[in-house]
């Protein structure tokens, strides 16, 4: 690891990123406004006295899922823009490490997802009133954590797609899954074995988790800290098999 | 560093290949290429497209595992990790990011090899892109996107510097100043290999690899070039060699081509 290549590496990515104003506003704008939609989908509902809004239940932990979705999107097609153009060829005879290209990669793209999850934190805190027992800041590291995982999975899915067309059809066999199993839909302990022993084992599971921690407990909860080590350690895992995918070599 | 013309036997060689296969699926790209290329010189190689240059720049470079023999690179295997701050590699096709100015794109390269910021000057003012260096590079023309990639490769200063095709697309006047540079850069002791399917390029280099259907054909001068194929023009003789092979269905070339 060198942290001259991997910061450089940081910053030609976001060099890129900057260049392309489109992109950046819809990195940030669009989450806000699908939690927008999502707010008055729910407005008119009725509800018992003390049983909390669904807004505040679908909306918490959309704003996790958003980054792990974009920054998923997002890595995949600039990594395989990458692959193709012989610039990953050319970078890999020069000293840089493996590491180093792919944590620049994840450290730039999480620097764009805390800005994303900020905005769209912000919106659901300050203007649709989310409610939640603990604190906004953890909402952000998770969302953090878990676009670091998008990251992650879409410099490995890269690997297996030729043109962009097919790295965009990753999507609903890498992401949809996670966002079917994590319990957005259905409680986890109300699916079935075959279902919920999938879901068991699916990353986006653990923040879903860690996300209800938040919202239920004012204090920062250990079983919180457990789910965000264990999506730390998957995102290491999937950074290494990534790694393993770059080859320096023709066989 | 020992200059002496007269005993190029002196200076050891900058490339070392012996029995260089390298084979893709069923497909024989080379096939047992046996020579050196001299340090502080210019060496040209030459052949038809789709002779296997392109296999054999990648093999050097560290980028083509060879399937049989090896590849020596200043006295270590080809691909080495101690070799990455001494080589570099042009392709064909310009490798720099479209979106990122000319000057962006020679900053992070340089990167890789602790260059500052006069480094990715000079490296840009060497292909004469001064007056660009804050433009996008998608923006800029064919001509000057190829010398970007060149300029990504010199600003690592590369002790060998491999370059692919390096003058296709480029006008007469930019190819001229472009192997004036070649061989200021021979003379300062880079040893440099520069592949071109334009004949009339090879007068510029001091050694000639000539390479068709994976097989070397010859490794000799320019001056020896003309003189084998009966021609000053170095196409013409070039011609000639390859007529002369083909006259001969026991060389094994024939044989195996149909193999494969």
């Amino acid at each position: 690891m060198n942290p001259r290549m991997m910061l450089a590496t940081s910053r030609r990515v976001l060099d890129q990123l900057r260049h392309d104003r489109r992109s950046i506003a819809l990195i940030l704008v669009v989450p806000a406004l699908l939690l927008t939609a999502v707010y008055y989908l729910y407005e008119n509902e009725t509800l018992p006295p003390g049983v909390p809004r669904t807004f505040d239940r679908v909306g918490l932990m959309m704003l996790a899922i958003f980054p792990f979705v974009v920054m998923f999107l997002v890595t995949s097609i600039t990594m395989l823009r990458e692959r193709t153009s012989g610039t990953l060829e050319r970078l890999l005879t020069t000293p840089i490490h493996k590491a180093d290209l792919l944590f620049g990669y994840a450290i730039a793209f999480s620097i764009m997802a805390a800005l994303q999850s900020l905005v769209a934190t912000a919106v659901a805190y300050w203007i649709f009133d989310l409610d939640i027992k603990g604190s906004p800041g953890y909402v952000v590291m998770i969302a953090v954590i878990n676009a670091v995982l998008g990251v992650a999975l879409g410099l490995l899915c890269s690997a297996f797609a030729r043109t962009e067309f097919q790295a965009v059809q990753f999507m609903p066999v890498v992401v949809v899954p996670q966002i079917l199993l994590c319990g957005l839909f259905v409680a986890r302990e109300r699916m079935n074995d075959v279902l919920e022993n999938i879901s068991n084992v699916l990353p986006l599971t653990f923040s879903v988790e860690a996300l209800k921690e938040i919202a239920s407990n004012s204090e920062a909860t250990r079983l919180m800290w457990d789910d965000a080590t264990v999506i730390g350690i998957i995102v290491v895992g999937v950074l290494v098999l990534a790694s393993l995918t770059l080859r320096r070599q023709t066989r | 560093m020992h200059q002496h013309t007269a005993e190029p036997a002196a200076v050891a060689p900058a490339v070392r290949a012996s029995g260089l296969h390298v084979n893709r699926g069923r497909t024989k790209i080379l096939r047992g290429l046996d020579f050196t290329i001299d340090a502080g010189r210019i060496t040209g190689l030459l052949g038809p497209s789709g002779s296997g240059k392109t296999t054999l720049m990648r093999a050097i470079v560290g980028a083509q595992r060879p399937s049989s023999g090896t590849v020596t690179v200043l006295g270590k295997p080809a691909g080495a990790a101690a070799l990455r701050h001494e080589v570099g590699y042009v392709t064909q096709s310009p490798s720099v990011y479209p979106d990122l100015s000319v000057e962006a794109n020679v900053r992070y390269f340089g990167a890789m090899h602790g260059a500052t910021a006069a480094d990715t000057a000079e490296a840009i003012a060497a292909v004469g892109l001064e007056d660009f260096a804050r433009q996008r590079t998608i923006d800029l023309s064919g001509g000057q996107l190829s010398r970007v990639s060149l300029a990504c490769a010199l600003v690592a200063r590369p002790s060998l510097l491999v370059l692919d095709e390096p003058t296709v697309g480029l006008d007469p006047v930019l190819r001229a100043e472009l192997w004036e540079r070649f061989a200021t850069m021979a003379a300062a002791g880079t040893t440099l290999l520069v592949s071109s399917h334009v004949m009339e390029e090879a007068s510029h280099c001091s050694s000639l690899l000539l390479l068709r259907e994976g097989l070397l054909m010859a490794s000799l001068t320019p001056a020896e070039l003309g003189e084998r194929g009966h021609s000053v023009d170095l196409e013409q003789a070039f011609l000639h060699l390859i007529r002369e092979a083909e006259g001969k269905p026991s060389r094994r070339n024939r044989n195996e081509s149909q193999v494969a």
